[in-house]
């Protein structure tokens, strides 16, 4: 069993206006086998999260923690907490011209595990999880990502989750610009990789649409760069029925005030 | 690629001037030079340029003479180190030119002739001062000929060996024969300061490939015509690959002269610190249903590392039906290079199938490095990684697979000297 540990982080980003704090003392902990959402209005600081767990160069954390199982996450490359069980399923998934999907996938993998995979078994491997993903097979011909779809570019993502394996996953918004179809596809890729039970899940996420196919065990609300509150499934139904508006009263109020 | 920046004239010309347009310099009289010769130290991208009304106007001419002395304001010269010719523009062309030694296909006859010859100067005509004077100051040429309706038993190897860093003169000729089909390697490598004419003659059906490589030692210049005729129904595709030289000069050129041919140009270039790598192209489309396609890729590293591309497509009144897309492009791997990329389209007649051009010189992207790394790929795999699929492109067009299996390592080698 694996912990991923956030303590009291704070996170800011270089603007041309200044240094913005973003990320206010934020605390969470993820055990194997646990499905948490982060859900919270625009702004919020979700999607900052994951990119600072995953070690984006933008992000500048000021305080606080994130450890793997005791180990310090922050001083660690980009790459480094890749192979550390690390990863991060983004929101814009970039186009990479000239590198194929086979060659990116392949050598992905040969970092992470330290070694090549066996060619025969990971071949069959790839093309196991593009069918269930329901991914063309001319797609591995492809160079990453480039002219693909949004919904392409997200079944891809997910394709990259089932086949690394890693302890952490953290999904930032792979729900978004997905039709309902692709939606229950990506979602039954988390789910199947989830059900492995070696892999604790962070879903971030505006809507709760994605939450009738990904089942949370806990739900975390952001506002203004904190957890404004916590609780379990049932939160995110509350959710759906009443927005987010509650909290975005009581923080007017508080400003106001 | 990162297409941060895409480099075009006008961007080049922060001083913008009047008369000029995206579609190429149709300069206004204002800006004709009047720096009188040799007070003005000319600098790249600004310098007043004697302007040309059409690139299908430019001088030819066997003679010597017809050309005046380079000052480098003249367009086709502006981004060129004339102090780098190491005298190819001014002197006497008198040092003893690279060997030429042909192997490979046996069906394929080689013969050294005397310039009297007929086959000289059945391609091509000199388009600037540097070619005429290789022109004038050759005593005999390579001929490499294809006979008619003659398929190459295998690539045909022409190795360009340099030993001798005196300004010298080449002359090579190329004739596929009709429904002939062969391919040419010209292998550059050695000590050189070489001012040379390729004429190559692709005759009707005929099918031919003709692969430059340049691999010179580091102090080589070397400049390059490389002009071929394209006849009807013919195909033609011509691969420039440049690692090696101190400056080295392309100017390689296809001209239809029968309707039905198709043309593909390739090129890949990569700069190291203190290198000028240049390519100035033109496709004269002459006649109707004709198509070509251009692709050029650079990659620059290290101080003052230079690339120049110019791509010059002419669609004259009569070419109708004409299909044309041309693109270059180049990743700054460093601070500290320079890339100048400018396609030119010139269109006579509207009807056309297509026409079109790109440009785009980026630098290394922080966002595709962060995407890679994020799945657990070092930092120097991903750079590799990226550079190497942008280039790859252009080395898989040869069909060599020697040649491209030493390309491919020639370029890692770059990298790995790069500290990439």
């Amino acid at each position: 069993m694996s912990t991923l540990e956030i303590k009291d982080l704070h996170v800011s980003i270089d603007t041309e206006q200044g240094n913005k704090p973003i990320l206010k003392g934020v605390s969470l902990t993820i055990n194997t086998g646990e499905i948490h959402a982060i859900m919270g209005p625009n702004g919020s600081g979700k999607s900052t999260l994951a990119s600072t767990i995953a070690g984006h160069p933008r992000y500048t954390v000021n305080s606080g923690s994130i450890t793997l199982d005791g180990e310090d996450v922050l001083t660690m490359s980009v790459d480094e907490r890749a192979r550390a069980g690390l990863f991060l399923a983004m929101q814009y998934p970039v186009e990479v011209p000239g590198v194929t999907m086979t060659n990116f996938l392949r050598t992905a993998k040969t970092a992470l595990d330290g070694e090549a995979p066996s060619l025969r078994h990971w071949t069959k491997d790839v093309k196991a999880a593009m069918g269930q993903l329901r991914i063309d097979a001319d797609f591995a011909q492809r160079n990453v990502n480039e002219g693909f779809s949004g919904g392409e570019k997200k079944r891809v993502e997910i394709l990259q989750l089932e086949l690394f394996h890693p302890k952490f996953a953290i999904l930032d918004e792979t729900d978004s610009g997905l039709d309902v179809d692709a939606l229950k596809v990506v979602s039954e890729g988390v789910n199947r990789e989830h059900s492995k039970g070696a892999m604790g899940t962070l879903l971030i996420t505006h809507y709760t649409r994605i939450l009738r196919y990904i089942k949370p065990d806990h739900v975390h609300v952001f506002v203004d760069g904190r957890i404004a509150e916590q609780g379990g499934a049932e939160l995110a139904d509350r959710l759906e029925e009443e927005g987010y508006d509650r909290f975005m009263v009581t923080e007017t109020a508080a400003v106001q005030a | 690629m990162a297409e941060t920046t895409n480099v075009d004239e006008m961007t080049l010309n922060p001083t913008a001037i009047e008369g000029f347009s995206e579609e190429g310099e149709s300069l206004s009289e204002l800006n004709a030079g009047t720096e009188q010769l040799g007070l003005k130290k000319h600098s790249h991208g600004n310098a007043p340029v004697i302007p040309e009304a059409s690139r299908g106007e430019r001088l030819k001419s066997y003679d010597l003479a017809d050309f005046a002395p380079l000052t480098g304001q003249e367009e086709d010269w502006r981004f060129t180190p004339l102090k780098r010719l190491r005298g190819l523009h001014t002197d006497p062309l008198t040092g003893t030119a690279p060997t030429v030694t042909v192997t490979g296909a046996s069906n394929v006859r080689t013969e050294t002739v005397e310039r009297t010859d007929s086959r000289i100067g059945s391609a091509a005509i000199p388009e600037d001062r540097v070619a005429a004077a290789a022109w004038a100051a050759v005593a005999t040429a390579t001929v490499l000929t294809i006979p008619a309706e003659t398929i190459a038993d295998s690539e045909v190897l022409v190795d360009v060996s340099g030993s001798d860093s005196a300004a010298s003169a080449q002359h090579l000729v190329i004739h596929a024969g009709r429904f002939s089909k062969a391919v040419v390697v010209l292998d550059h490598h050695g000590k050189a300061t070489l001012a040379q004419n390729v004429e190559i003659n692709v005759e009707d059906g005929a099918e031919l490939t003709v692969v430059s490589v340049q691999q010179w030692d580091d102090d080589a210049v070397h400049v390059s015509s490389q002009q071929a005729r394209i006849g009807r129904n013919a195909r033609y595709k011509h691969v420039v690959v440049t690692l090696g030289g101190d400056l080295v000069r392309l100017t390689p050129s296809s001209v239809f002269t029968g309707p039905g041919a198709e043309v593909e140009m390739y090129g890949l270039y990569f700069a190291d610190a203190g290198q000028h790598l240049e390519q100035r192209l033109l496709v004269d489309h002459a006649v109707p249903n004709c198509k070509s396609r251009v692709t050029y890729k650079g990659a620059l590293q290290g101080k003052d590392a230079h690339t120049v591309w110019v791509g010059d497509v002419l669609i004259r009144k009569a070419a109708e039906g004409t299909d044309t897309y041309e693109t270059n492009r180049n990743l700054l791997l460093t601070d500290g290079a320079r890339s100048d990329s400018v396609p030119n389209l010139e269109i006579e007649t509207g009807l056309i199938e297509g026409a079109g051009h790109a440009s785009a010189t980026g630098r290394f992207d922080d966002e595709h490095l962060f995407y890679l790394m994020a799945r657990g790929i070092p930092e120097r795999t991903a750079r590799r990684l990226v550079v190497r699929g942008f280039l790859n492109e252009v080395i898989q067009q040869i069909g060599v697979p020697s040649l491209e299996e030493r390309l491919s390592e020639a370029v890692e080698q770059e990298l790995a000297a790069g500290n990439l």
